[in-house]
């Protein structure tokens, strides 16, 4: 894979009685550690709060949740950090792809700012060429199918170089060979980046093929401090 | 990543200022637009307590009122005033509800949705005087249907645009409001659960106009009501086009008052004071009358319901409501035509339906100063559009980023230059100014305008902005983008077309300004509308064609960039043009 979306520090993430909270009332309560190179799946009912749980990780909660706990990446404490600070990408069920930038506009979004001309548009190349996409780069999003979507989206999230990867239900959207595919291309990705990987989904063959713990969000009375 | 922590480091003091600033941007905004209100409200009142300062008199007292008492039009102008507001508003609502309920679907009504942009842009005094030059009685429709008809070989002695009774100024308006209502009701409806409503009401074995009016439209009705107060209160102190179709004498009360605040003699400004403060009353108590009058069909609307008649109107309301919705469609198109052709036409007698000679003459005698005044609007239009842009983005940045949606109390403030009338509180705004020493200029008109521009702005724009789908945000900061970031290259670039319309709509509302410009100008600034209006008494048709026709052409220019453009821009984008 290219250079540039190799993570050079691999690091655990680590959730350290993490509770979201809503008018008082406690939504969820998590800690959990995720090893480089390791795919947590987080499984459970709908309305459990595993979208929630993700949002809290990568400071995207609502204002009007009270967030309490620790997110540590790499020993360093980011829960106070802004989201774009934090070095943690997503991926969600819908690829989410900037439906005003062509492909090779939006993989070059998350790039990091020092790579320039030529370097900057080498590096884009290579990295569609990498996941059998060569020479996609002009074209309009909306005109992909939905696995290509999938892989340049995930592309996307790698190349702005993450060092924790969130996954929320990424494969749910896909027919069920695409799943496949799509399932044995993203892990891969995370594994040989040595990504600590926090995935959430509803279904087991996701988890089987993440082959990491599994953890189940139940009532948050319950869980382990 | 992490290695771009270290510049964000070095840029985050100035950038949490800024920040800072932003969160309170709203509130400021706010307040700057009340403040003018309130503080010209003030302005324009004392005098009618007989405090006027500036010119050294200080005689508190109610002898101004009494002398406005002793005026002898002043029962006839109340009246007049009452009168147009409340049928020209509950006409254009009932056109605009029969339209919806009835045709809602058709190919009619598909045609005005289409045609609702172009017919907002054409400015008041335009379609004003299109109409006046329609329905006159040496106008086109009586050249139509003469001599064969009705037997005139010359135009009847009979006074329609200017009658007594106000009805040309009602149609005048009605053919302005009802695009403008039928626009907040489909909004309305895009925001609500209408079809699911009208299917249930539907399977209850009712018509489908009661269908609409029972099930939808209260819920619709309460979306816009702050809207019809603003046409009510609109129609009722309009100057412009009560100059050019309403009654001269005695006069709508509003167009009374500018008369008594430009005279030269200054002791009738104390007058006109005092005609402000009772346009304020008359407008606060049209509004009582119109909410009761709510109350009044709200319960009426429940008995119907309650007693379960299902039959609808006949094929005879509905035609008459189309033959509403499409006379007035007619009549801004016809009417500008008709003003085309007296702006190209030299001789043109009565009863020919045509000019009997043609040529550029009128254009040519009008153009020098009519270029001036137009480069003059369409500059005023373009910075006060650009500042209520700015503003308005800013302010709803602000609400997105830290999470203040608006309160009610805060649409209400928005609303406020649109409600008080601009009569009530503009000769205070000018007699402020000349107590601070500040000159009527093109930047004073500027800055008068940005008031009336950016509620318009800010509501075309806080749908679509508001709208935009959050998560493509937290995926730009997922992958290092900050909020302004993610603004500049996500969110803006992705509501082209509606901040395209929001500018469209900002200069037609500033090209179409009449008071502001006329008194904040001083008298000094002349715009397209300014100039035109000022034709109304002189009846040169031709060189009210020319002007009316540049007035319209500058405010619509703006609407066909902002259709056309997005399909263009957009053109290898099919994600963005489906939106």
């Amino acid at each position: 894979m290219a250079e540039m979306a190799q993570n050079t520090d691999p690091a655990p993430l680590v959730l350290n009685g993490v509770e979201v909270a809503l008018q008082g009332r406690v939504l969820l309560r998590q800690s959990l550690q995720v090893l480089p190179g390791q795919i947590v799946s987080v499984m459970g009912p709908s309305g459990a709060g595993k979208s929630t749980l993700l949002a809290a990780i990568v400071g995207a909660l609502s204002p009007e949740f009270q967030l309490r706990g620790q997110v540590m990446l790499g020993g360093k404490d980011v829960t106070g950090l802004p989201t774009e600070a934090r070095s943690i990408g997503m991926l969600f069920q819908d690829p989410l792809l900037f439906p005003h930038l062509n492909v090779a506009q939006n993989l070059a979004f998350g790039l990091a700012r020092h790579w320039r001309g030529g370097a900057r548009r080498h590096a884009i190349e290579a990295a569609l060429a990498d996941i059998g996409l060569a020479g996609f780069g002009p074209r309009d999003p909306a005109t992909l199918s939905g696995g290509q979507k999938a892989r340049v989206a995930l592309m996307r999230t790698l190349l702005a170089a993450p060092r924790a990867l969130l996954l929320d239900e990424p494969f749910s959207a896909l027919d069920a060979d695409l799943r496949a595919q799509m399932r044995d291309l993203v892990f891969g990705r995370a594994r040989q980046a040595r990504l600590p990987v926090l995935m959430v989904t509803h279904d087991p063959q996701d988890a089987r093929a993440a082959g990491g713990p599994v953890v189940h969000l139940a009532d948050p009375a319950a869980a382990a401090p | 990543m992490a290695a771009e922590n270290s510049p964000n480091a070095a840029r985050a003091a100035p950038r949490a200022m800024a920040a800072r600033a932003l969160r309170w941007l709203p509130a400021t905004v706010m307040a700057a637009l009340a403040l003018p209100v309130f503080a010209g409200l003030l302005g324009t009142v004392a005098p009618a307590f007989g405090l006027m300062a500036v010119f050294g008199q200080a005689q508190p007292g109610w002898s101004v009122f009494a002398e406005l008492l002793a005026w002898a039009g002043f029962w006839p102008a109340l009246w007049l005033s009452l009168k147009v507001g409340l049928v020209a508003t509950a006409l254009s609502l009932l056109v605009v509800v029969g339209l919806v309920a009835i045709w809602q679907g058709s190919r009619s009504f598909r045609l005005f949705r289409h045609a609702l942009a172009p017919l907002l842009a054409v400015p008041h005094a335009a379609v004003a005087f299109g109409l006046a030059f329609l329905i006159a009685p040496s106008g086109w429709l009586v050249r139509l249907l003469s001599p064969w008809a009705t037997g005139w070989q010359r135009p009847p002695d009979l006074l329609i645009v200017q009658d007594p009774g106000g009805w040309a100024l009602i149609a005048g308006l009605v053919v302005k409001e009802v695009p403008f209502l039928l626009l907040m009701v489909l909004a309305a409806l895009g925001q609500s659960d209408a079809s699911r409503a009208l299917l249930m009401a539907r399977s209850l074995g009712y018509a489908r106009p009661v269908a609409w009016i029972l099930a939808v439209f209260p819920h619709v009705y309460r979306q816009i009501r702050l809207p019809v107060l603003v046409v009510l209160a609109f129609s009722m102190t309009v100057v412009d086009v009560a100059l050019i179709l309403g009654p001269s004498t005695p006069p709508v009360l509003a167009v009374q008052i500018t008369r008594w605040m430009n005279d030269p003699d200054l002791s009738l400004r104390m007058l006109g004071a005092a005609g402000a403060v009772l346009q304020l009353l008359l407008v606060g108590v049209a509004m009582v009358l119109w909410l009761l009058a709510e109350r009044v069909l709200d319960r009426l609307g429940q008995c119907w319901a309650w007693a379960g008649h299902r039959g609808g109107p006949g094929p005879l309301a509905a035609g008459v409501v189309l033959l509403g919705a499409m006379a007035v469609l007619a009549s801004v198109v016809l009417g500008l035509g008709v003003l085309a052709l007296w702006s190209a036409s030299g001789l043109w007698s009565f009863p020919n339906l045509w000019p009997d000679t043609m040529g550029w003459g009128q254009w040519h005698r009008h153009m020098p100063a009519a270029l001036d005044s137009l480069w003059r609007s369409c500059g005023i239009a373009m910075a006060a559009t650009a500042v209520a842009l700015v503003l308005a983005l800013a302010c709803l940045e602000a609400e997105a980023r830290f999470s203040m949606p608006m309160g009610a109390g805060v649409v209400w403030l928005l609303y406020l230059p649109l409600l008080v009338p601009q009569i009530a509180f503009l000769p205070g705004v000018q007699t402020l100014m000349l107590l601070a020493g500040v000159q009527g200029g093109v930047l004073a008109v500027t800055l008068a305008h940005i008031l009336f521009v950016f509620p318009y702005v800010f509501l075309v724009l806080s749908a679509p902005y508001r709208a935009w789908d959050a998560r493509l945000g937290v995926m730009g900061r997922a992958l290092g983008a900050g909020p302004a970031r993610v603004f500049w290259r996500l969110r803006l670039p992705m509501l082209l077309a509606p901040v395209l319309a929001a500018v469209a709509v900002g200069i037609a509302v500033s090209v179409g300004q009449y008071l502001p410009s006329l008194m904040i100008g001083g008298g000094r600034v002349s715009t397209l509308t300014t100039e035109a209006v000022a034709l109304a008494s002189g009846g040169d048709r031709r060189a009210i064609g020319v002007w009316a026709l540049l007035q319209t052409a500058l405010a619509l220019a703006p609407f066909a960039v902002a259709v056309l453009l997005p399909g263009l821009w957009w053109r290898n984008r099919r994600g963005m043009r489906q939106g």
